[in-house]
Parts: C-alpha cells; sequence; structure tokens
C-alpha cells in the first residue's frame, strides 16, 4: 500500500485556515455510527490516460492518449457500501456532525443539503446490503452524499474525475488491467460476468492494485464526475475534468459484475442513458435513482489540497 | 405503434366488428362502449389521481398508441394536477402534444365524474380507497380502464369492483389492472413452465416485501386533519389499507396466480415494533400471514416496514417435483439441481408498465376484452384478509372476509368529511391491538 509515513512539509493556506494534513492514509470514521472508509493516499503525478489501439478491447473513446498530471488526493479503499448510503438516504446521523474547528475545511449546513428520496422498491434487488456496495443511485445522487459527508465530517469529499479515477485504478501500470494485460489472472482481481454469479460481491474481497485499491476492476462500476464525450481526452490537456452541462451521459468506470473482463479495462468507460430510469413507474422520473442500473456505485476521493469555497460548489453541482 | 400498422389494424378491426355486431347485439351489450373507437380516430385519455404513477401511466398510454389524446385530468389537489401536466409534458419534451383545455382540469373529490365523462379511456390512480366509486363511475359511463392496485381497502369495495368487474366484461370494456408482474415477461414464462408442471403441483410457498419503507409527507401548519391525510395517504388504512396491500399485494398476487386458486382462510400476527412515531399514522410495520388454499397448499407472506433489516421483494414456490424463485428466474429439482434459469439481461426486457398500456390499447383497438378486475378484486381481498388477521389475531375465512360489512370508506368524502381515524391530543392514533381490534 502507498503510504507516506511523514508529515506535510509544508502548509496551505486557505482563506483563514491554516492546514496541515498528512501524506497518509487514514480512517474517516463516519460520526455517530461504527461505519468507516480506509482513505488511501494517492501521490499525485503523470500519467498516460486511455489506450493504444493495438490494446485488446481498444475502443474509440479511449484515444487519443494523451498525457494527464493529476495533483494529490486520497481515496477510498472500497467502493461506498450500503452501510454508509443508507445513512444519507435516512439522514439519521446528521446531529452527529463533528463540532466545526478553526481549521476545518469545509463548513456547511447541512440541513440545506438535499436527500435522496426514499426508492419505492427495494434498490439492492436481494443481492444484499451489509458490506455490499451501494448501487442504483444517480451521479447526482452520488454527488450529494460527497456534499453531505463533508459537511458532516468538515473535510472536502467529491467524487473523482475521470482523470483521478484511472490514474487511480492504473496505480502505475499501463497494462489493460492494473496487474498484467492478461484477462485470465483478472478473477483474482476482480468480480465480472465469468465470477460473479448474477450478483454483486461484499467489497474488498478481492485482492487491490499496487495502491491499495480494491475492486477499481469489476464488482460495481463507479460514476466520476465528468460529463461523458467520446473525444473527451482532446479537452482533459487543458481542463481537469469535463463537467457535465447535460444529465446524460455522465461517465462511468470500472466495468461491473454483469460486464465481460473486456469492459473491465483500466481504460474502458460507459456513458450513463436513461434506459438506466426505464423502469421507474413515476413521472418525473426520480432524480435519485436508476431502477435499471444495479451496476453502478462509486466511491470518495478528498483532494489533498482542498479547493477554495466557490471551487467545492462546483464539484457539488451537477446536471 | 407506426402509422401504416395502425390502419392496417383499424381495417381488420372494424371488419372484425361488423362480423361480431349480430352477435353482440343479441347479448343486449351497448354499441355505445365500442362506438367510441368507430367514430374517432383519437382515443380520449382522462387521468384521475395526478400523483407520480398517475403521471408515470398517462405517459405510458400515451406512449402505448400515437392516437391517444390526454383530454382531462383530475386531483383532489390543484398543485398535484399542475405539476402532473408539466412532468407529462416535460417527459415528451416536444415529441407529443399534450394539451389539457383548462376547463378539463378538474379539482375535488367529485372531480373524476367530470374528467372520465370527457374520455374514453380512463386511468384511476388516486390512493386506493377511492377506487371502487371511481371504477364503478366509469364502467357505468362505458370506458376502457387501466386501474392501480390495490383495488380497494375494504370488503365492501371489494364487492362494488367484483359486480362493476362483472359488468364491464358483459359490456366488452378492456380493465387493466396494475399488477405489472401479469405483463412481465420473466414472470409469464416462468408460469407456463410451472403450470406445464416443471415443479408438479404447488405445495408450499412464500412470498416477500421487506424493505426500509416509504414516503412520510411531513404535517403543515395550515393544513386541515382531511387534508393532511390525504396528503399523507400511505398511513391511513381508510385510503391505503396498509402495506400489505399497498406494496405486498404484488406477491400475494403471483401465489395466488401461480397456485392457480384464493385462499380459504388466513391466520397471522403483526405489529408496530420500530417505525412508532406518529408521522406513520396508523399502519403496521410488519405482517406475517399463512394463507391456506383448499387443496392443502400453503403460503406463508411476509412484509416489513423496517430499516436495517434484510431486504428481499420476492416469490418462492415449492412443488411436489421440484422449486421455483421468481426473483432469480430459477426452477430447481427435488435434489436442488437446476432445471431453468431464465436469461435475464439487465436493460433488455421490455417495461411491463409500457407492456401493460401496450396490450390495453391493442385490446381497444381490436375490439378485444382483457378482464383484469375480478382477479384485481380477488387478489386485493386476499390481502385484506391478511390484514384482518393480523389486526384481529383471528383466522380469517375467505367468504368472512369477502361478505363482511367491515367498511373503512365512509360513503361519500368532501372536504368537510371527517377520517374516519384521528389523532390523540398528542397527535397519535390508534393502533390495531390483535386480540382486541375486531378486523
Amino acid at each position: 500500500m502507498y503510504r507516506f509515513k511523514f508529515l506535510v512539509t509544508g502548509f496551505l493556506f486557505l482563506g483563514f485556515h491554516l492546514v496541515f494534513a498528512q501524506k497518509e492514509a487514514y480512517r474517516l470514521e463516519l460520526p455517530g455510527t461504527t461505519q468507516a472508509l480506509e482513505m488511501v493516499f494517492i501521490k499525485g503525478g503523470n500519467f498516460q490516460i486511455g489506450s493504444p489501439s493495438s490494446e485488446k478491447g481498444h475502443q474509440r473513446d479511449e484515444s487519443p492518449q494523451s498525457n494527464i498530471e493529476v495533483a494529490s488526493f486520497w481515496m477510498a479503499s472500497t467502493e461506498t457500501t450500503w452501510n454508509l448510503y443508507q445513512h444519507f438516504v435516512d439522514r439519521d446521523i446528521d446531529g452527529e456532525s463533528l463540532q466545526k474547528k478553526d481549521q476545518d475545511l469545509v463548513d456547511l449546513d447541512i440541513d440545506a443539503i438535499s436527500g435522496a428520496t426514499t426508492p419505492y422498491v427495494d434498490m439492492s434487488f436481494g443481492m444484499g446490503t451489509d458490506d455490499y456496495p451501494a448501487i442504483g443511485m444517480t451521479q447526482k445522487a452520488a454527488v450529494q452524499f460527497c456534499k453531505w459527508l463533508s459537511a458532516l465530517t468538515g473535510n472536502f469529499y467529491r467524487l473523482p474525475t475521470e482523470a483521478e479515477w484511472e490514474y487511480a485504478c492504473r496505480a502505475g501500470s499501463q497494462t489493460a488491467y492494473s496487474h498484467s494485460d492478461d484477462a485470465s489472472d483478472l478473477e483474482l482481481y476482480a468480480w465480472f460476468e465469468e465470477n460473479s454469479n448474477g450478483k454483486y460481491h461484499k467489497v474488498g474481497q478481492k485482492k487491490p492494485n499496487a495502491w491499495g485499491l480494491y475492486d477499481m476492476h469489476g464488482n460495481i462500476a463507479e460514476w466520476t464526475l465528468d460529463q461523458y464525450e467520446i473525444e473527451a481526452y482532446k479537452k482533459l490537456a487543458k481542463v481537469k475534468w469535463n463537467k457535465p452541462l447535460k444529465t446524460y451521459p455522465k461517465s462511468v468506470r470500472g466495468g461491473s459484475w454483469i460486464d465481460s473482463a473486456e469492459k473491465l479495462r483500466s481504460a474502458a468507460r460507459r456513458g450513463s442513458d436513461p434506459q438506466w430510469k426505464m423502469r421507474d413507474p413515476q413521472i418525473p422520473k426520480s432524480e435519485w435513482w436508476h431502477t435499471d442500473a444495479p451496476f453502478v456505485g462509486f466511491r470518495i476521493v478528498r483532494p489533498y489540497q482542498t479547493p477554495s469555497k466557490k471551487e467545492q460548489e462546483l464539484y457539488w453541482t451537477t446536471k | 405503434m407506426k402509422k401504416s400498422t395502425l390502419q392496417n389494424d383499424r381495417r381488420t378491426f372494424i371488419k372484425q366488428t361488423t362480423l361480431a355486431t349480430t352477435g353482440i347485439l343479441s347479448a343486449s351489450v351497448p354499441v355505445k362502449s365500442f362506438a367510441n373507437v368507430l367514430d374517432n380516430k383519437k382515443l380520449k385519455l382522462a387521468l384521475v389521481g395526478c400523483g407520480g404513477r398517475g403521471s408515470g401511466a398517462a405517459v405510458q398510454a400515451l406512449t402505448a398508441d400515437d392516437q391517444v389524446e390526454l383530454v382531462a385530468m383530475a386531483d383532489v389537489f390543484q398543485d398535484r394536477l399542475d405539476s402532473s401536466l408539466k412532468a407529462i409534458i416535460d417527459h415528451f419534451d416536444g415529441r407529443k402534444k399534450i394539451k389539457v383545455k383548462d376547463k378539463n382540469k378538474f379539482v375535488g373529490f367529485d372531480a373524476y365524474k367530470k374528467a372520465i365523462d370527457e374520455a374514453d379511456v380512463v386511468i384511476l390512480t388516486t390512493p386506493p380507497g377511492f377506487r371502487p366509486y371511481h371504477f364503478e363511475y366509469a364502467i357505468n359511463n362505458d370506458k376502457h380502464v387501466f386501474m392501480e392496485k390495490p383495488v380497494a381497502t375494504d370488503p365492501v369495495g371489494i364487492r362494488k369492483v367484483l359486480d362493476m368487474a362483472r359488468i364491464a366484461k358483459e359490456k366488452r370494456l378492456n380493465v387493466v389492472v396494475g399488477l405489472q408482474r401479469h405483463y412481465q415477461k420473466k414472470y409469464t414464462t416462468l408460469y407456463n413452465r410451472v403450470a406445464q408442471g416443471a415443479i408438479g403441483k404447488i405445495t408450499s410457498g412464500q412470498v416477500y416485501w421487506n424493505d426500509g419503507g416509504v414516503w412520510v409527507k411531513p404535517r403543515e401548519a395550515d393544513q386541515s386533519e382531511l387534508e393532511y391525510q390525504m396528503r399523507n395517504w400511505y398511513y391511513f388504512n381508510w385510503i391505503c389499507g396498509d402495506h400489505i396491500l399497498e406494496q405486498h399485494i404484488h406477491n400475494i398476487d403471483v401465489a395466488n396466480w401461480f397456485i392457480g386458486a384464493y385462499p380459504t382462510s388466513a391466520q397471522g400476527m403483526g405489529g408496530r415494533q420500530t417505525r412508532t412515531g406518529k408521522e406513520y399514522g396508523e399502519i403496521f410495520d410488519h405482517h406475517y400471514v399463512q394463507f391456506n388454499y383448499a387443496d392443502g397448499a400453503v403460503i406463508s407472506s411476509q412484509c416489513r416496514h423496517q430499516k436495517g433489516c434484510d431486504s428481499r421483494v420476492d416469490e418462492v414456490f415449492q412443488g411436489t417435483s421440484g422449486s421455483v424463485e421468481l426473483g432469480s428466474g430459477l426452477l430447481k429439482d427435488l435434489d436442488g439441481q437446476e432445471l431453468y434459469k431464465y436469461p435475464y439481461k439487465w436493460g433488455q426486457e421490455a417495461n411491463p408498465y409500457q407492456v401493460e398500456h401496450d396490450e390495453l390499447f391493442k385490446s381497444i383497438r381490436n375490439n378485444g376484452v382483457i378482464s383484469d378486475a375480478e382477479n384485481g378484486a380477488k387478489s386485493t381481498l386476499t390481502a385484506i384478509m391478511g390484514r384482518m388477521a393480523t389486526y384481529s389475531g383471528k383466522t380469517i375465512s375467505w367468504d368472512e372476509a369477502l361478505n363482511s360489512d367491515h367498511h373503512l370508506m365512509p360513503a361519500q368524502v368532501d372536504w368537510n368529511t371527517t377520517p374516519p381515524s384521528l389523532p390523540d391530543e398528542n397527535g397519535h392514533y390508534a393502533i390495531p391491538t390483535p386480540g382486541v381490534t375486531k378486523f
């Protein structure tokens, strides 16, 4: 696992707050619960996003490969579980939000954060909830979860950008999968069509990647912040992320329990689709739930350098 | 539907109708019920009950057949009607012209009559307590109907729906009930296999709707008690019937369907243990019922609205030579070996909520008759029988339930009506007590 056992030598000046943050993994405990996430420190750097046309399974939307710089951040070692997500749906621990201290980076009124509606159907579809990944939330809902978690903890959490996601998934590799080019080893690292038995699995059961991140390939596909565009990589050299201007499609990464091996590749991309709400019997269809996407969930990140208050809002608003 | 296909259908339809007319006339069926179709190319649609589900059903009806036009809407609340119309317009985003005249937007408890008068086909999607009365009016006025489940909250309402179901059939009116599993390919495929003997004769089963519960609408300062209950209808029995009806009917109905009969008696237990706040009205948070069938088959039915527990919405049946699990689509033999697995592909199956309306409008165009109301009423009664058993702690027979004078709905409801359940000085409602409560 990628750990830095020393204190940061400098400090960041943010508004009126002086902040020292450690460049090492930490445990994010959810106030008022026994739930926690292991946050892995991902040291920033450069990498090649996308895949070469010679890669087996390569798609046009993975080109052109571009050199991207990514700043340091922490990423949850696992996908967000139902145990955590349910507290956002129920809003039953809002009163536990941590006492704000001077050095806190985020100061939000938790009551002002909109919450997901209670779904009419069982959104786990009988596949299990304890330690299983939360699924079927819209990207907007996942973004709001991050805002709520920030209000609860005083630290800035958000979804990863598409570039951050692929950087973390690759963990320094340039191969099709983070461990190799060979799909035959994939079952050691991932739940997918071949071994999932038609359902998702508890998070963190397979081997992690070189940076200590579990289930980046498979189990459930993961929301990113970005709009999905076939030619997105032409833009990413200039901007850090492709901020959505419309609801569909948004970029989902990593492949899932229903996908074939090729769709789990580090470079593989997918766009969300209105069909993911096909069987929502209500009009207007829910802004919070995808009745027909039991393969999509998310994991959270926290940038090492907390953005300004104004920029925070940019990450927390989505179409 | 493509235009050319529709024209072909219409030619065939007119031919069939002409052929059929002699027979129909002798059966003293009013010609009016299908005159609507002959006279107008368009089918006029009315929406009664403008919630999220009603708006969804309207969109599906308007999608099923491009000659359908939404002409009237009814709700007790102006804001619900307005937001529903906006959501329907937004859904089509200009792809279909939606224009409901202001004079055809009806608000109030009697609004349903005025909206139904304007239409050939009506969607009945108010809270279920009102359904028997709305269905009665629609059938008496020769309308084709899509109505949501459950179709009543008490036996008096059930008997009305059964009477009207018979009349609808005589009048050759189409009635589709929103028990959408009957229109879902996974279910019909597995049903056909079971009906052909894949697992022998069903002797037992388990049906589930266990999850964390549904929405709550907080009480607002200026609301009357009746408005509060109408807005928060899920938690009041006269309009909702408890979640054993409102949701679990889907699974209980599948048991009746697969067994091919309705139970002769029910006994069970239930209560309110974790969802006890006054904002949850008077309904239980769990029910467990044993339904007994004449041939000896027994169905265990459980429904739970408790957060943090296992979730499961499913139906499982054991037969003399195997078993079937509807959720996973699996048929197994007595050794647990797979006999068949339904090849389900997420996102590639027809949407059963849409299929309901496709079938309804196809049948109307083809002079067919879909008659879902009798089963809808009997499966609703099965759930009511279960509720009577859990509330009373007594065994309830089918005949006792069917013939009961148990009546939750007031004879007439307007804004002066006092709701049948009222809160005490602390805002709490009386909760049924097994051993004390009669039904």
